[in-house]
């Protein structure tokens, strides 16, 4: 048994801390030793291989993946598998998905507003101002009363970005926001994105959008073999990477896009 | 309006009821010469074969156009033959009414021929007008009682059971198992005698409608555990990541996000065993209970008029077979609102 330590935010940690983390999945170790620390504030772009833990990773950090090995802190608080301390690592972690995951049998505002009832504790009709202002900054307050069926790829991914900025979160996960999408519709979903870098939100995308991670990220990773590889400003990354897996995976990827 | 205008019509609007509607414009099967002929042929044949002239629609038709003055031969020929007429008729119209209507007269046309069968047995309407109060009050009431008390402990059943076979406790899963297995595995006439008949010897003496409860809803909510573990593992696992990553607890996932997403995989099979189970409230009837097959049953022996009380015993649960029915596609409406475009 650890023995455990107060649930409590440390204001002077950094937003997310990992070290030495390992996980396996049955016998292939999907992260090997990782260590990363994110400021408050940062914006962080992942990317690397299919296969090479960066989703893994962020998934780690709000506990929808456990792991073996090494420690993860979020505020300073130390995420264990006990309830406490998982359920306050999420109402400090926002996450978006690559399949966006919205409740379809909810309309749009109720997919927003139940969770801040059922979590916040907040009273029904204060829950649904908040749900339609961060429906309004994400640009779609008139599609509130819509199921998600109804709406766009494009639409849809923006909505689960309001309803997990509705809950308030410091952090915020991107598994590969649009890698589902249309590619019309990548766009406005991205400009999303940008909007909430500006406002200086923690950020870790994990992403092909290298266009994004030029314009928006402080640092961008590789990862490659549940390593992080190299990590550098974006400026450095793309201009003079430095590993040989990096530059390999650079050079196809921009061939690409 | 012309056939092809008629066609996008029909086109434009499909049917509620069409799962998927294909454009293309097959001629209907039955509006196929070589289907529809051949048919009224066979029909004819079979007909005659089975000397329709001679049964009680039959003659009721003879009677009625007055030919009682043919051989038997000639007039079962006949008859068959109008018979066939007054079919390849009634189809021939039937087509060309829209979807909806088709199902509404076929539905009550063919109810007709069981009223007309039943008709057929010359039955006392002046004894089941003087039973069929009892009957109700009486019989349809504890079978209402019974199969709603029994529905409702059972959907509780189910849902236990299937989130204990869903969980990580091997005790949950072990208990879960053992309990499907059973209830599912032994006759229901069986566990009403057990539970009757079996608990005595333990030293509890259970009356005998909480017995018949009691069988049903274990019998019942055996069944439906199957059908909600498996509408509940329907939802995609990005469900409850979602839910569980926004902070909801495990039960509020599983009530708020899961089940009701379930409840459109689930209503249907459920919606099955009510009506069937319904009817099974009948065998509770072998440890006395006086619904509504019991007194069917009894009444019935006291002037030899069997055939009178289970007739209408049945046209009573067919009626309320119905009525379950259309409860269930209002909740299938409702829970599928979110996939109607």
């Amino acid at each position: 048994m650890r023995d455990s330590e107060p649930i409590q935010d440390d204001p002077a940690a950094p937003a997310v801390e990992i070290r030495a983390l390992g996980k396996w999945f049955g016998a292939f170790k999907a992260l090997d030793g990782l260590d990363l620390s994110v400021a408050r504030g940062e914006r962080l772009v992942i990317c690397g291989p299919s296969g090479s833990g960066k989703s893994t990773l962020i998934r780690t950090i709000n506990a929808l993946e456990g792991f073996e090995e090494g420690e993860i802190r979020v505020n300073g608080i130390r995420l264990t598998r006990e309830p406490a301390a998982v359920e306050a690592v999420r109402l400090r972690v926002g996450m978006v998905f690559q399949q966006f995951n919205l409740f379809p049998h909810l309309t749009v505002l109720e997919n927003c507003a139940l969770p801040l009832r059922l979590v916040r504790g907040l009273p029904a009709a204060e829950a649904r101002e908040r749900a339609l202002h961060y429906l309004s900054k994400v640009r779609i307050p008139e599609q509130a009363d819509k199921f998600a069926a109804q709406l766009s790829g494009g639409q849809q991914q923006r909505v689960a970005i309001a309803r997990a900025l509705a809950m308030e979160p410091g952090i915020m996960l991107f598994d590969e926001p649009t890698s589902a999408l249309d590619p019309e519709m990548v766009k406005e979903v991205l400009d999303t994105m940008v909007g909430l870098a500006a406002e200086g939100m923690t950020m870790m995308v994990v992403t092909h959008e290298m266009g994004f991670a030029r314009q928006v990220a402080d640092r961008v990773i590789f990862m490659d073999r549940g390593k992080i590889v190299e990590a550098a400003p974006p400026e450095d990354f793309f201009a003079r990477p430095r590993e040989p897996r990096t530059q390999a995976f650079l050079q196809q990827i921009l061939r690409a896009h | 309006m012309t056939a092809p205008a008629l066609a996008r019509t029909r086109a434009a609007q499909p049917s509620p009821a069409m799962h998927f509607a294909d454009n293309v414009d097959y001629p209907p099967l039955l509006g196929r010469p070589i289907v529809f002929l051949p048919g009224l042929a066979l029909l004819f044949e079979a007909l005659r074969w089975f000397g329709f002239g001679a049964t009680a629609i039959g003659r009721g038709l003879t009677a009625l156009l007055h030919l009682s003055g043919l051989s038997p031969a000639a007039d079962n020929l006949v008859v068959a033959g109008l018979a066939t007429l007054v079919v390849g008729f009634n189809l021939a119209v039937v087509m060309r009414l829209r979807l909806r209507w088709q199902v509404y007269v076929v539905w009550l046309e063919l109810a007709l021929l069981i009223l007309v069968f039943f008709y057929s047995f010359n039955l006392s309407f002046e004894f089941i007008q003087r039973k069929i109060g009892f009957l109700i009050t009486q019989g349809l009431m504890m079978t209402l009682i019974i199969s709603v008390a029994s529905i409702s402990i059972a959907s509780v059943l189910a849902l236990l059971g299937a989130m204990a076979k869903l969980s990580s406790n091997g005790v949950a899963i072990g208990i879960a198992n053992f309990y499907t297995s059973l209830f599912r595995g032994i006759p229901l006439l069986m566990q009403i005698y057990l539970i009757y008949m079996g608990l005595p010897q333990l030293g509890y003496v259970v009356d005998a409608v909480p017995a018949g409860i009691a069988a049903l809803s274990l019998c019942y909510g055996a069944y439906m555990t199957e059908i909600f573990r498996a509408g509940i593992e329907s939802i995609p696992k990005g469900q409850w990541e979602a839910a569980r990553a926004l902070g909801l607890k495990p039960g509020a996932t599983l009530t708020r996000i899961i089940l009701p997403q379930a409840m459109r995989v689930i209503i249907p099979p459920t919606g099955n065993q009510f009506i069937a189970m319904l009817k099974d409230s009948s065998l509770v009837s072998v440890v006395g209970v006086w619904e509504l097959m019991y007194l069917a049953r009894t009444q019935g022996q006291s002037e030899f008029r069997h055939v009178e009380m289970m007739i209408t015993a049945s046209m009573i649960y067919w009626l309320f077979s119905i009525l379950l029915e259309l409860v269930q596609a209002r909740i299938e409406r409702f829970y599928g609102r979110a996939h109607a475009r």
